[in-house]
């Protein structure tokens, strides 16, 4: 059978996207897919009829898998796939899904598109912003959340939409963003200080 | 009988929001008896059906796939590539997310019928990277034809090996361009490629590629099914078969709907849609997703396929229509439109990348309160300079909304100038 992929099997590791080690402080470690992470890029060499092809997806799971993209990680991809580093650097800083910053654990995307801002999208991200205490592009103190203006999410039949991290939430309200940020809450655990998982 | 009198269901859209169609539901509804006719066919004859159905491109630019098939070199000794174009991007467009969250298997048999017609052995669905939990529907259901022996080394017993590949994209409108799509699966940033040479002749990794969209493969699948004669007559002589159109803003009844190709977008707007919230008249519908040109509320009788709405002054595009009522600022509207363009412009071509730039200012500025006398007629020529100066249609995609906004409100446009505010009270957000 071909092998087919099951890229966005794994959901963000339980530490959640901030849980990816800043490269800022200068420490070197060295990074590594975990076993399932490795599964996965195996499959995905197989899939292709060369390396470079698995470029992308490959990216997608390194942000799945460390949380973002540091210099490391993509240094990291360069090597897994024989790829030239400067090839790596210029597919990454390309893509805005290939997060180059670490997130918060919940990743709160608002849809500022025309269908959405008819429907209140400028009403609901002002909402967010006020409920988190961050603009866009922020992340909460504690980690919790990011908060991010995104454009038309293919959502607009329902407007106005936003995702967080793999969901969409559609026909949003005031009042069903309370309900959903404070289902998130309760369920997550803190998030772990910078750099103290594992 | 194929047509339903139920506008949301019929042959193109058969489950309504919040159900979807499995592998076993999709048999029952005569899944693959289009694929099993035409395995038995010679794939010579399986292109003159799709030629004489003369499906046109439900992608937006509505080119006739059977045409586009017939550019596929005879002689090239290279594999050849279907890719199927599910980036869906453009603003206002939520149809084909139906097709990978809702029914898949439409989608893969219309591939599988494709592929096995232009002679293509590995077929690749470029899927944008936001839509996470379409991509995991649209691998199981992969997986499960792979299983059931309807993919892989051979189709349904016949000689015909396919294989399928689900490849996310990652955040970029522009990887919707069918060039730029390429790139961005070969590994490379999503940079449009100068045309000539077109894909059918140089494609992916080289070699020659067809690319289609979502929709369009669900019309093959009903032009196999049903012939070319009744898929036309579902629709025009010259642009056959039902057409899935989208609804949003101000109506009562937002979401997607099924009707003909060349449905009226009243019928669509007030009978479909249930007319506007608050019942108030309409001031502005963008028909064919935010590139395409904005209709005054008073044009609303026009036919939605692709020749009518073109005679009208704008496209039916993805017929992803947008409606908007009077009190709506429509210089606030095409603030976001710009802002999209600028976004998303790749950059490669200066009319396109400081264009776009320049358009989303000077909208932005009248937006805010700082518009000066004459930006009308600036906008109009900072867009008209980007007009067919670029290597793709993005930058003709920034530039028609603007000149079609500034043409058709103008007043609007004259007004918040002149105050130094919008004339409906709109207080613009920070960004
Ligand atoms: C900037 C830009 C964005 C596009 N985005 C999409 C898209 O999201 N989906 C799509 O099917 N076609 C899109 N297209 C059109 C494709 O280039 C191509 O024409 C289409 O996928 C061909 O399929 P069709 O012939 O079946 O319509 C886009 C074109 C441009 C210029
Ligand atoms: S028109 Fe714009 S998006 Fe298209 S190639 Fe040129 S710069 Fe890139
Ligand atoms: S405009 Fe928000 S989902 Fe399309």
């Amino acid at each position: 059978m071909f092998p087919n992929l099951d890229l966005f099997g794994t959901c963000y590791p339980e530490s959640g996207p901030a849980g990816g080690r800043d490269d800022r402080g200068g420490e070197q470690m060295t990074l590594a897919f975990s076993s399932e992470t490795e599964g996965r890029f195996q499959k995905l060499l197989a899939r292709y009829p060369n390396r470079q092809a698995a470029l992308i997806p490959t990216l997608i799971l390194a942000v799945r898998e460390f949380g973002y993209l540091s210099r490391e990680a993509m240094a990291y991809v360069a090597q897994r796939l024989e790829v030239p580093h400067a090839q790596v650097l210029s597919t990454a800083t390309f893509y805005t899904l290939l997060h180059k910053r670490p997130l918060g654990r919940h990743h709160i995307q608002v849809c500022m598109n025309v269908a959405c801002y008819l429907k209140g999208a400028d009403h609901l991200a002002h909402h967010l912003r006020e409920r988190l205490g961050i603009g866009f592009g922020e992340v909460t103190s504690d980690g919790m959340f990011s908060l991010e203006g995104v454009q038309c999410l293919a959502a607009c039949g329902t407007a106005p939409a936003i995702q967080i991290n793999d969901d969409y939430h559609e026909d949003m309200t005031p009042a069903k963003v309370d309900a959903l940020l404070d289902q998130l809450r309760r369920t997550s655990a803190p998030a772990p200080t910078q750099g103290g998982d594992q | 009988m194929i047509a339903s009198t139920d506008p949301t269901r019929g042959a193109l859209l058969r489950c309504g929001p919040g159900e979807s169609i499995d592998l076993a539901r999709h048999r029952a509804l005569g899944g693959f008896n289009a694929l099993r006719k035409a395995l038995a066919m010679s794939p010579d004859a399986v292109r003159e059906q799709v030629k004489a159905a003369n499906i046109r491109g439900r992608g937006g630019a509505g080119f006739p796939a059977g045409m586009k098939w017939g550019f596929l070199p005879k002689d090239n000794p290279k594999p050849r590539y279907l890719v199927i174009n599910a980036d869906e991007g453009e603003p206002g467009t939520f149809k084909d997310r139906y097709f990978l969250e809702q029914d898949p298997f439409v989608l893969l048999e219309g591939v599988i019928i494709s592929a096995f017609a232009i002679g293509a052995h590995s077929a690749y669905i470029y899927v944008r990277g936001e839509f996470v939990r379409p991509i995991q529907r649209l691998e199981a259901a992969v997986e499960e034809l792979y299983r059931a022996g309807i993919l892989g080394r051979s189709v349904m017993g016949s000689p015909f090996a396919l294989d399928v590949v689900v490849h996310p994209g990652a955040g970029a409108y522009i990887c919707g361009e069918e060039s730029a799509l390429l790139e961005s699966i070969e590994g490379k940033p999503g940079r449009p490629r100068v045309k000539p040479p077109f894909p059918a002749v140089v494609g992916l990794f080289g070699c020659p590629t067809i690319i289609n969209n979502v929709e369009t493969m669900a019309c093959v699948r009903l032009v196999l099914e049903h012939g070319a004669e009744r898929f036309l007559a579902m629709g025009l002589p010259k642009d056959g078969g039902p057409k899935v159109y989208g609804l949003s803003g101000h109506v009562k009844r937002p979401g997607l709907y099924e009707g003909p190709m060349g449905l009226s977008l009243r019928t669509l707007i007030y009978e479909y849609g249930g007319g506007t919230i608050d019942d108030k008249p309409i001031k502005g519908i963008i028909p064919g997703g935010s590139s395409t040109p904005v209709l005054r509320g008073d044009q609303i009788d026009v036919n939605m396929d692709f020749d009518s709405v073109k005679a009208a002054g704008s496209m039916l595009g993805t017929a992803a229509v947008t409606v908007f009522t009077e009190g709506t600022c429509p210089v606030a509207v095409l603030t976001r439109i710009a802002r999209f363009y600028a976004h998303e412009s790749c950059g490669q071509c200066t009319p396109c990348r400081d264009g776009t730039g320049w358009l989303e200012r000077l909208v932005e500025s009248i937006e805010h309160g700082h518009g000066r006398p004459g930006d009308c007629d600036l906008l109009l020529s900072a867009a008209g300079q980007i007009l067919g100066n670029t290597i793709c249609a993005l930058g003709d995609a920034a530039a028609m909304p603007v000149i079609s906004f500034v043409q058709q409100f103008r007043d609007d446009f004259e007004e918040h100038i002149r105050r130094g505010a919008c004339p409906y009270g709109n207080k613009p957000e920070a960004h």
